[in-house]
């Protein structure tokens, strides 16, 4: 009998056709370590990744579209909050601050100040939630539960001051919706004196265990050189070693007044650029953004937060970009007026669907279990990535 | 350096290329750049030790109506601190411009949100596919002539 030659299996995205040996393992979308709905194919030799396709586009809800669609500029904010809704406010922060560039607003000194606490505070619960899931993902189910813990008393100050606990629609083009509750300097205050000692104790639970040095250590990692051209931003980008932080270098609202220092990786148990350093980053950013707490809650001023908001916005006709670092990097708006009361067109740059293009350069060469430590080391929420 | 300055560099580097200075209102001031030297102007823009445009911040597509539809790119210099804004437009019946994947591989993604939601194509894109809608998906939702679609696979959607 005559063999009968078999077509080689060619795949959308995948530059050449399979291999005989190769193999294709689909991971997701429904699966626990890949953080929401994204799926990988993955193409094995064996147990190595030869190279891998991520499929996104799940939880695509069509924000600029909507953007586009609203009557005004203010009704896209609650959209926003829904990008990335582990840091609702630093996604209304960007936004607020995009539209107010445009307008040419001054916003109030309270309102400053208000904003950077918010903004650092979110930073601190995005962070522990962060490293919770990374732990978890690894195996390491108890910084998990410290993490939510402690993540669960920031959320308590979002909803005394607003209402809600994840999508707060509280930071408005020109103000805030409320001013802060009587004694929230106070609350935020106890929160950092009690916050640093869970520094430690995550440290010692978590950052030195060898088992989890063992599975991130020389892990997935990625040069500064490839890192800026894939543009990274936040963590992923100063895990590489390079010192990038926009509240530093193009810096926004008042954070030029405050003092703090940029974490990059060094490499301290592996390889710079490694998995490991990319979860130090996150853990020493809290650490500067309690410092950024401190300073900040001493001189909240008094004030009206709500007198610069505006009752009607129409900007002219014009187009600019503003970024903002949020917990995850950078988060660019690029807004187009076209002199109507709504935009015609909001693009977003969020900084997880550019940090998750790295993904395939990072993992190849890796191992399939290697995959869960990497994707859990860049922190991606998918509805930033979708929006 | 500013956005003149870089513009007068780029009339000098290419002789015989139509450069155009914008600003609108309160907005960046932007360079306007034919779609067909979009690769080589970027490649000069990353390499040159003056100019060194190491990061692409943002790649956008923009339907402005009236049949043209543009492509902008937000390029920032981390080593020299300065920043730049490039657009490029093309008609919305054959929009088509260069892929810049291989001077900066953040576009890779970029240029496929652009495909995927205004059929902007790339010429050079190694993977020009719809990146955020499905497969199957008719159409380019964010063209301001695009119709909400009354049905998808046969199920009426509800507005």
């Amino acid at each position: 009998m005559e063999a009968v030659a078999e077509k080689p299996l060619t795949i959308p995205g995948f530059p050449r056709p399979l291999k005989n040996h190769e193999m294709i393992v689909n991971m997701g979308p429904q699966h626990p370590s890949t953080h929401g709905v994204l799926r990988l194919e993955l193409i094995v030799d064996g147990e190595v990744i030869v190279d891998m396709i991520p499929h996104i586009g799940y939880l695509h809800r069509c924000f600029e579209k909507h953007a586009e669609y609203m009557s005004n500029y203010q009704q896209v904010i609650p959209y926003c909050d829904r990008m990335d809704y582990i840091a609702a406010m630093s996604n209304d922060l960007g936004y607020a601050i995009a539209c107010e560039t445009m307008l040419g607003i001054k916003v109030p000194e309270r309102v400053e100040y208000i904003r950077v606490i918010m903004a650092e505070l979110q930073r601190i619960a995005s962070h522990l939630l962060a490293i919770g899931t990374f732990g978890m993902d690894i195996g390491a189910f108890t910084p998990f539960l410290y993490c939510f813990r402690d993540r669960e008393r920031i959320l308590d100050l979002f909803e005394q001051t607003c209402g809600a606990r994840l999508l707060y629609n509280y930071i408005w083009i020109g103000g805030l919706s409320h001013d802060v509750p009587p004694d929230f300097a106070g609350k935020v205050a106890d929160f950092c004196t009690s916050f640093k000692p869970t520094i430690k104790e995550l440290n010692s639970l978590l950052t030195h265990n060898k088992i989890f040095v063992e599975r991130t250590a020389h892990v997935g990692v990625l040069q500064a050189d490839v890192a800026v051209n894939y543009g990274a931003s936040g963590p992923v980008l100063r895990g590489s070693g390079v010192e990038w932080d926009l509240r530093r270098n193009d810096p926004y609202s008042i954070y030029d007044r405050f003092e703090f220092d940029i974490p990059v990786g060094r490499g301290e148990v592996g390889t710079v650029g490694d998995c490991w350093d990319r979860y130090i980053v996150r853990v020493r950013e809290m650490e500067q953004s309690l410092r950024i707490l401190e300073q900040a809650i001493g001189q909240i001023p008094e004030g009206n937060v709500q007198s610069a908001i505006p009752k009607r916005i129409r900007p002219d006709s014009a187009d600019l970009y503003v970024r903002t670092e949020t917990p995850k990097g950078e988060l660019g708006y690029y807004i187009v007026a076209d002199g109507t009361t709504s935009p015609s067109r909001v693009k977003v740059r969020p900084p997880t669907f550019v940090n998750l293009s790295i993904l395939p350069a990072m993992s190849r060469g890796a191992m399939i279990a290697d995959v869960i430590a990497i994707l859990g080391s860049i922190d991606i929420v998918l509805g930033e990535v979708d929006r | 350096m500013i956005p003149q300055e870089i513009l007068d560099t780029l009339i000098k580097q290419f002789p015989g290329v139509t450069f155009e200075l914008k600003k609108a209102g309160s907005g960046d001031p932007s360079i306007l750049v034919p779609p067909d030297r979009i690769l080589d102007v970027s490649r000069f823009l990353r390499d040159d030790d003056r100019m060194a445009f190491d990061s692409l911040m943002c790649l956008s597509g923009v339907d402005y109506t009236g049949g043209r539809m543009g492509v902008v790119y937000h390029l920032d210099s981390m080593t020299k601190r300065h920043k730049v804004t490039l657009k490029v437009e093309v008609s919305d019946d054959q929009p088509e411009c260069q892929s810049v994947e291989s001077v900066w591989k953040t576009a890779n993604w970029h240029e496929r949100e652009a495909f995927d939601l205004f059929g902007i194509r790339f010429a050079g894109h190694p993977d020009l596919r719809r990146i955020l809608l499905p497969d199957d998906w008719v159409g380019h939702p964010l063209r301001k002539d695009y119709e909400l679609p009354e049905y998808y696979r046969g199920m009426k959607v509800p507005y």
